[in-house]
């Protein structure tokens, strides 16, 4: 269906959209941590070796003097994904009890910014031009967190695309008072003796 | 007869940015918050236009001293040497890094620009009414929209140039000043983008729209 105006794509409900994106969100998890935790790219050149992490060369911008800038890739590189990963996963846990808290709401009004600014697919592309232009001078060696970067671009991807806002609406409890629903009676199965 | 198609504001309906609740506002409030999910709700984004020229021209400002001032300096023993982004784009250009430049060349010199470009495109047709391509303006737009976020390469190629080149004192990379303005162009660029309301493409009217309308009325 597309929007008879726009021509844009109209909602589609998407199949078993929790279970599915509950196992890659905690995929992304797993290698979101490892892309951070190890080496992200080596370099060889003059019998000395370098080694950098993700966060490694925001501090070295940062000790550059260009705090600003070093914010900013912390934030599209680091921060943003972490966001938007732990959102994911606290609204899917927040949506196995029958009735997900407040709170679910709240993360997930705000997932749609930490799309926005997570940009690890970007980053990779930087990482592969400043890969060739060292090259001519050194030899470079990819670390285990870059393998882990280009697996946790695609889950990100999968997991975005598996993930479906409304069905978290249609159950979440709204914010105003006097449209939440009253306290279910418990089952009449309990009450009587 | 109207030939237009009624909208959500003409019935006194509000979407709901956070969860895409519609909903008809107290009576007597103007705009409220979202009873789903509490943002605060408005028929079309507050002084959209204002706001997304404000942050055009300060990209466009930026822009000059990204283009102009070096991002990278490279010290070695024989001295120091300061590339602007235009300079990087040529020095990755070889038989084998080509492709690569081709794409910097498009993320950090062309993207920023054409974006800028579209986006005061759409805040002067919006803003003089225009009714034609709507449905082109709006996937300008979109391609905008997606696109923007790729001119942040070179601040990432940027980065761990700098970080991995640390080899004193045979060789080291510094951030040049320019980076920081390169960097304040993409930020402001995408505000930009999240500012503009799409909706008040339609708000004038639909050429197209209303020819298919009278084609139909013609037809009954």
């Amino acid at each position: 269906m597309r929007c008879p105006r726009c021509d844009k794509e109209l909602w589609r409900h998407k199949p078993d959209s929790f279970n599915r994106t509950f196992a890659l969100t905690v995929a992304a998890l797993v290698l979101y941590i490892i892309a951070n935790a190890v080496p992200m790219l080596g370099l060889h050149a003059a019998g000395r070796s370098a080694f950098t992490t993700v966060v490694g060369g925001a501090h070295q911008l940062w000790l550059d003097g260009q705090q600003i800038v070093s914010v900013l890739v912390l934030f599209a590189a680091v921060i943003s994904p972490a966001l938007q990963i732990s959102f994911l996963f606290l609204i899917l846990l927040g949506c196995r009890r029958a009735r997900p808290p407040f709170w679910v709401g709240m993360l997930l009004r705000h997932v749609e910014f930490t799309r926005t600014w997570s940009m690890i697919e970007v980053m990779l592309l930087g990482v592969l031009v400043a890969l060739t232009k060292i090259a001519d001078y050194a030899t470079v060696i990819p670390g285990t967190a870059l393998f882990a970067l280009f697996a946790l671009v695609a889950l990100l991807a999968a997991m975005q695309s598996s993930f479906d806002p409304r069905e978290v609406w249609l159950r979440v409890e709204w914010a105003e008072e006097k449209h939440r629903r009253p306290a279910e009676a418990k089952p009449t199965s309990e009450v009587t003796p | 007869m109207s030939a237009q198609t009624p909208t959500a504001m003409e019935q006194g309906l509000q979407t709901c940015h956070g969860c895409g609740l519609l909903s008809r506002p107290e009576p007597g409030v103007e705009e409220g918050r979202c009873p789903r999910c509490d943002e605060p709700l408005e028929f079309r984004k507050a002084r959209s236009l204002e706001r997304t020229l404000a942050y055009l021209i300060a990209a466009a400002v930026c822009y000059i001293p990204a283009n102009l001032l070096p991002v990278l300096t490279t010290t070695t023993a024989g001295g120091s040497e300061s590339d602007t982004i235009m300079q990087g784009v040529v020095l990755l250009w070889s038989p084998t890094g080509w492709p690569l430049s081709i794409i910097v060349l498009f993320a950090s010199i062309m993207i920023p620009s054409a974006k800028i470009l579209a986006l005061i495109y759409l805040v002067i047709t919006v803003k003089r009414g225009s009714i034609k391509n709507n449905a082109q303006r709006v996937r300008l737009y979109r391609m905008v929209e997606i696109i923007g976020r790729w001119s942040m390469v070179d601040v990432f190629v940027d980065t761990f140039t700098v970080s991995l080149i640390q080899l004193q004192p045979l060789m080291s990379v510094e951030p040049g000043p320019g980076l920081l303005f390169f960097a304040a162009v993409v930020v402001l660029t995408m505000l930009a983008v999240e500012s503009f309301d799409p909706r008040l493409i339609w708000d004038s009217g639909d050429a197209a729209e209303e020819k298919e309308v009278k084609r139909e009325v013609q037809h009954a």
